[in-house]
């Protein structure tokens, strides 16, 4: 996964330090400052489940929660995340358990080809940590910004209002 | 072509004196970034020519909301969704929360700052209208010290505006006198979210008792090189009252106020019949409104 071989010998003065903790475990990678925080999950952590779809905080694909907050990875430049404290769909279930919402986004048929459904699974625990008992309405606003070009939109909203049902009652 | 990290600096000094000696020192050389909602779009495609950037996000002396009773000022480094959680911004500047809530999605909101909205300085710019119709003044500081400037005419021609190669916004002060008046605000985009705006309208008026317009503040994004005040519409219809000549006249002169263009969100035509409109739906609602002196 550490990529300073395919650099080919590269010039790696300029490149920083860089300590955060990724679904609960500490990490330290040495990149250059302007990397995408996208790139430093894929490539350096081999974190592959965050997806890049428009790579200019479009399409949602990318969402990742740093300090509990939704953002696009695909704009955060990797010195800004020093420190923080990141979840991503890795990070969501917890070992062979799935989470709430990855469990009703199969059971509602949320998920198609699934390159949105990293992104929309992250929006939709954000909205869930914010709102508990979203509205519908919420639910949309939620994930406004995250496109799906396979479902329609229908069964994903489905899938929050299930996850939100199941929380809600366990 | 993307760009290659290794040919960027960045950053990250935490506190707003030792980014300022940094512009000082070196003036037009250094890139503020703060959320990077609109920087980092442009280094993706390649197209950020300057190769060395300061961290600006969350610096916590641009990341304040204070509150005066005469004023509200808030840090330029407050993000959308900072706005939009804000009691008395949603209260008393409900202009500027919606436009927080019409930009882009909740990721996006979590990142772009107020701040980064008027230096990044695009004409369809939801939050613009909104400083533009509440008459904002903005406090400039550099090393040489702070300045307040009205925001009025901040803008002077497309992405040009009156700020120094080494200074920052530091905040955004909004006087809090508008509670009797009508706050309207509409977007018109391709979809509700993550669509720039084919026109966005903010307005603000009130009437005098007999019906007359006392007061109304225009202001239109995406119909000009700038975020565009409608002054002279403005001075035409106050003292008069919302009657369906006004109405046609306002429209006609909207029209003719702005220079909207063709371009792949919309077209000049169709930016200019909907300002138009949206400004004759403004004084409309104004006279049903009730909002007096």
């Amino acid at each position: 996964m550490r990529h300073s071989s395919e650099d080919g010998g590269k010039d790696d003065r300029g490149k920083c330090e860089l300590s955060l903790t990724v679904n609960g475990k500490p990490e330290t990678v040495r990149v250059f400052p302007m990397e995408r925080l996208l790139d430093v999950l894929r490539q350096e952590l081999g974190l592959t489940g965050t997806k890049e779809g428009c790579g200019e905080g479009e399409c949602g694909s990318c969402s990742v929660l740093m300090n509990g907050e939704l953002v696009n990875s695909c704009l955060i430049p990797a010195l800004q995340a020093a420190g923080a404290t990141l979840t991503t769909i890795e990070g969501i279930a917890k070992g062979p358990q799935l989470n709430a919402l990855q469990a009703a986004f199969l059971e509602c048929g949320g998920a198609q080809c699934g390159i949105c459904t990293p992104g929309m699974i992250l929006a939709s625990c954000h909205l869930l940590n914010k709102k508990p008992e979203p509205t519908l309405e919420d639910i949309r606003e939620g994930l406004s910004g995250n496109l799906c070009r396979c479902t329609g939109y229908v069964q994903i909203f489905e899938a929050v209002e299930q996850a939100a049902r199941r929380k809600a009652s366990a | 072509m993307r760009s290659d990290p290794a040919d960027y600096e960045l950053i990250a000094p935490g506190n707003l004196q030792a980014v300022l000696s940094l512009l000082a020192d070196e003036p037009s050389k250094w890139l503020p970034i703060a959320g990077g909602t609109d920087v980092m779009v442009l280094y993706a495609a390649g197209k950020l020519p300057k190769r060395k950037l300061v961290s600006v996000w969350n610096l916590p002396e641009l990341r304040r909301i204070e509150i005066s009773p005469d004023e509200i000022r808030i840090g330029a480094g407050c993000t959308y969704t900072d706005l939009r959680e804000h009691e008395i911004i949603a209260r008393e500047f409900p202009l500027l929360a919606s436009a927080a809530r019409w930009t882009g999605g909740i990721a996006n909101q979590n990142r772009g700052t107020l701040g980064g909205n008027i230096v990044n300085a695009s004409p369809a710019a939801d939050s613009l209208p909104a400083l533009l119709v509440y008459e904002a003044e903005l406090i400039l500081v550099s090393g040489r010290g702070e300045r307040r400037v009205p925001y009025l005419d901040f803008h002077t021609g497309y992405k040009k505006m009156k700020l120094a190669p080494d200074e920052l916004i530091r905040a955004v002060c909004l006087g809090r006198r508008f509670s009797n008046y009508l706050h309207y605000a509409r977007k018109v985009g391709a979809r509700e979210a993550q669509a720039l705006s084919k026109v966005c309208v903010a307005a603000l008026g009130r009437l005098r008792g007999g019906g007359a317009i006392d007061d109304v503040r225009i202001a239109l994004g995406s119909v000009a090189p700038v975020p565009l005040r409608l002054t002279e519409v403005e001075r035409i219809v106050k003292g008069r009252p919302v009657e369906p000549e006004l109405v046609q006249l306002t429209r006609k002169m909207t029209s003719a106020a702005i220079q909207p263009i063709d371009d792949i969100r919309s077209t000049a035509r169709y930016r200019s019949a909907v300002a138009g409109n949206l400004v004759a739906e403004f004084l409309q609602q104004l006279r049903g409104s009730g909002k007096t002196v």
